[in-house]
């Protein structure tokens, strides 16, 4: 189980330093839902569904949504 | 540039998490007051969940709070929008018939299972937040898959004002019957059933209500003002 954790927060490491340095726009948005995503997987292991809920339907969905929205109505490129 | 400076905070902000997580020794509990919401809150509230007794009855008043701050996030959505004059007359593609009739079939099952969450908030992880953010990815689906024609922006908000004015007149009415701002003035009941918690389940159906209608109304106007 710890070497599962382990796995999960280095990609979630990961995905939020692409996050920082992609130039396209889309690929940092759909990075940052990874990170939310994975955060909620956390939670839940932590024995916090109610947070875990939360951050997946608000974090992971949500957000990303209206962030790609926004990216149609500007530019993709920084 | 200003990617390196924001790598660089993020490790600062890594180093210095760890630092002060890897001295608190993990799942012993440090504090009286979570024993004693775990000793006493089924009993003293009536919902199975303790985190719902305490989110809404021992801390109900930060309920309120972070409901209003939701909501100043979606005016000030609104408020920007609204300045922003459309530049092109928009046109859409009609969606595909398989597409636009799966989203159909989709919408009212992911209405209900925002519901059941809100509604059993009391008994199962889960409750208004969480819920009615469901039940805005349903209108998200909607807007996305199947879009024929605009949901009237109006019946978005007077549902939320009418959620945030029964929270707070349920709160009042516990001001006035037990003393106190959100007083839990109903009967308890059973533990464990439906009609339990006294004034919970009411107010996390408010809860649920504001918060979709609040979320689907940012994404509306995402989606249609600019």
């Amino acid at each position: 189980m710890i070497f599962v954790i382990t796995f999960l927060v280095f990609i979630m490491l990961a995905s939020a330093v692409f996050a920082c340095i992609s130039i396209d726009l889309l690929n940092a948005v759909i990075a940052s839902g990874l990170v939310s995503l994975i955060t909620a997987i956390l939670f839940y292991t932590l024995q916090a569904p109610d947070v875990a809920m939360a951050e997946a339907s608000i974090g992971a969905a949500l957000v990303t949504a209206i962030f790609v929205i926004t990216i149609r109505r500007t530019e993709r490129k920084e | 540039m200003r990617k390196i400076i924001a790598i660089i905070l993020l490790f600062i902000l890594f180093f210095a998490v760890l630092s002060s997580i890897s001295k608190i020794p993990f799942g012993i509990s440090k504090t009286k007051v979570g024993k004693y919401y775990i000793n006493n809150g089924i009993e003293q509230t009536g919902a199975v969940n303790i985190v719902t007794s305490v989110v809404l009855n021992y801390r109900g008043m930060d309920t309120l709070g972070e409901v209003t701050v939701l909501f100043i996030g979606a005016i000030g959505v609104m408020a920007i929008l609204s300045t922003i004059t459309r530049k092109t007359e928009k046109k859409f593609t009609p969606s595909s018939s398989i597409l636009s009739t799966g989203c159909k079939f989709l919408f009212p099952f992911i209405l209900l299972f925002g519901s059941y969450i809100f509604l059993n908030g009391h008994l199962s992880p889960g409750g208004g937040f969480q819920g009615g953010a469901i039940i805005a990815s349903a209108f998200l689906l909607k807007y996305l898959g199947c879009y024929e024609k605009r949901i009237n922006e109006k019946k978005f908000k007077v549902t939320e004002s009418l959620g945030g004015l029964a929270f707070i007149l349920i709160g009042i009415s516990g001001l006035i019957a037990g003393g106190y701002f959100l007083f839990n003035f109903l009967p308890k009941g059973t533990a464990g059933i439906l009609l339990s918690g006294g004034i919970i389940p009411i107010i996390y159906i408010a809860i649920g209500f504001k918060v979709g209608a609040e979320i689907s109304g940012i994404i509306d106007n995402l989606m249609e003002e600019s």
